[in-house]
């Protein structure tokens, strides 16, 4: 068959990634499934193609960067709208989720953050319709990358760029004492504060961090299929079935897993047709609560 | 002495308007064992939790080397010098032994951590020679040791522990509690709650039998136990049982 389906996974698979990282992170410090994770996603896409306007608007749009179809506005926009995602899920918590957290249990936290999607994918509509948006409208030319295989510049950039993020997040998680405070929080709060860790400041970061990483991959699916209100939404199920295939709170399993439903995805394409791609998610999903609940890096179950 | 740890006339529970603690005052000095005992429900546990920061206190002091640190949120007491080891969970089980130590010494100024971490693994050796491997693989005594030695690193003045002999053999809570009397020889002042009375008396300098979140009684650790006074209020609140089972 066609190897074709591996560039579309690869980079549909990073996509998934960044996104379920911010989702298994919540989880695991959080305690609750954040429904409203896919919005940061959309709005991601949103705040990066207002600040590419604006940023246009000061130094003039400039001409596409090489053979990618976008310019240098989006690409300083890139940085901007991933931190102003994250300021919105830090928003969101300090509205929201931290006051729900003093009282109420994980499904009062669940049953919030479904509405809070909902009312962030209406302000969406409202503010920019249901319209679809493009960075761009050129057209981006597939060239041969080998071994059969095509790929356009932009597939070819983002997934340098995903591959970054990846793997500062991976050092971020090892080598730094953010990380090893998010993972001690992850497993037990209590203790993490007899530590000497303040918890309230690893929240934050996990917003800041969770977000930006979703507002990343908003902007990647901006540019390679289109922006729309609905967009993060549609991703949420691959998203939960990434975290929870790699294990809930593992950030390379986070990766990995988004990885392996992105390849599942693009496979199913060729193999049992477009329309059924977005059941691939929800089935690799239920085998692996059935078989093994703890995901393939051993997070919670 | 001069008091390390100083609590006056503490009033706290977990729900407000619920006091568990109703005026609970007690004094550690540095390099003394001062242990906690008492009837279940009596508070032991949850006065060392208000005094850690993880119970809410309502009324009444808490002083750490003459500071007051009363209601001071729990992740910065232990900056101030003030060390609580949980009776459960007290490790993270996801990371290596090497990696608690760390975690708890980052704390310190950069240059000491390392320093710190070695020093806790040449004072327990059970955990030295083995610091990759994993907490939650631990056997009680060793988990029990970690617990301690992360509370340590950072080099508190008071050390507090709820229940280090729980769930360990005879054999495990002598080892533990000479360790205890080890580390007290190096300056720290150490406030115990122990339902191993016997165990805990035998390391202690002194004691406080704490009834219905108050102090009933405090006394040297030396023969304490066969005060009858002692007996009376340990005992009185519990259900009668026969005296072998006493201590």
């Amino acid at each position: 068959m066609n190897p074709q389906f591996l560039v579309d996974g690869v980079l549909s698979g990073a996509m998934i990634g960044l996104g379920a990282i911010g989702l298994t992170l919540a989880y695991a410090i959080l305690r609750f499934g954040n429904f409203a994770h896919g919005e940061l996603v959309s709005w991601g896409a949103y705040l990066a193609l207002l600040l590419a306007a604006g940023i246009g608007a000061l130094v003039g749009q400039g001409p596409a960067l090489g053979d990618l179809t976008f310019g240098l506005p989006l690409l300083l926009a890139l940085p901007l709208a991933m931190a102003a995602t994250g300021l919105l899920g830090l928003a969101l918590d300090a509205l929201l989720f931290r006051r729900l957290r003093r009282h109420g249990g994980e499904i009062v936290l669940v049953i919030a953050s479904f509405g809070a999607s909902i009312a962030l994918r209406s302000l969406l509509e409202f503010l920019f319709t249901a319209q679809p948006r493009y960075f761009t409208t050129d057209i981006a030319i597939a060239m041969p990358i080998g071994l059969g295989l095509r790929a356009t510049q932009d597939q070819l950039a983002l997934m340098g760029v995903a591959a970054l993020l990846m793997l500062a997040m991976h050092l971020l998680m090892t080598r730094t004492r953010l990380g090893r405070s998010m993972r001690a929080v992850s497993e037990n709060p209590a203790l993490a504060r007899l530590a000497g860790i303040d918890v309230a400041a690893v929240v934050r970061a996990t917003w800041l961090i969770g977000g930006g990483l979703a507002g990343a991959a908003g902007v990647f699916l901006g540019i390679t299929v289109q922006i729309r209100p609905t967009m993060g939404f549609d991703l949420l199920l691959p998203l939960f079935s990434a975290a929870i295939l790699g294990g809930i709170g593992s950030v390379p399993g986070a990766m990995l897993g988004g990885l392996i439903i992105g390849l599942a995805e693009a496979l199913a394409v060729p193999l049992i047709g477009a329309e059924y791609r977005a059941a691939v998610a929800f089935l690799i999903l239920l085998a692996m609560l059935l078989v093994r609940p703890t995901g393939l890096f051993g997070g919670r179950a | 002495m001069s008091a390390a740890l100083e609590v006056e006339n503490l009033v706290g529970g977990y729900e407000p308007g619920l006091a568990i603690l109703r005026g609970a005052s007690i004094s550690v000095a540095a390099q003394e064992i001062v242990v906690l005992l008492g009837p279940n429900g009596a508070g032991k546990s949850t006065l060392v939790k208000a005094i850690a920061g993880l119970v809410p206190v309502f009324s009444g002091l808490v002083r750490l080397g003459g500071a007051a640190i009363t209601s001071t949120p729990a992740h910065l007491l232990i900056r101030q010098g003030l060390a609580f080891v949980p009776q459960t969970e007290n490790v993270f089980a996801g990371l290596s032994i090497r990696e608690n130590l760390e975690l708890a010494a980052g704390l310190l100024p950069r240059p000491l951590r390392q320093p710190a971490v070695a020093e806790m693994l040449a004072l327990f050796p059970d955990l030295a020679a083995q610091p990759g491997r994993t907490a939650g693989r631990l056997s009680g005594g060793q988990r029990q040791m970690l617990a301690i030695a992360r509370a340590l690193v950072v080099g508190p003045r008071v050390l507090m522990l709820d229940e280090p002999s729980a769930g360990l053999s005879p054999k495990l809570v002598g080892v533990v509690m000479e360790q205890l009397r080890r580390i007290r020889d190096r300056g720290v002042a150490i406030l115990l709650v122990e339902q191993n009375a016997r165990a805990a008396v035998a390391v202690a300098d002194r004691a406080y039998v704490l009834v219905d979140g108050r102090v009933a009684h405090a006394a040297p650790a030396s023969g304490l136990l066969d005060d009858p006074a002692v007996a009376e209020l340990y005992l009185g609140a519990r259900r009668p049982r026969p005296p072998e089972s006493a201590a």
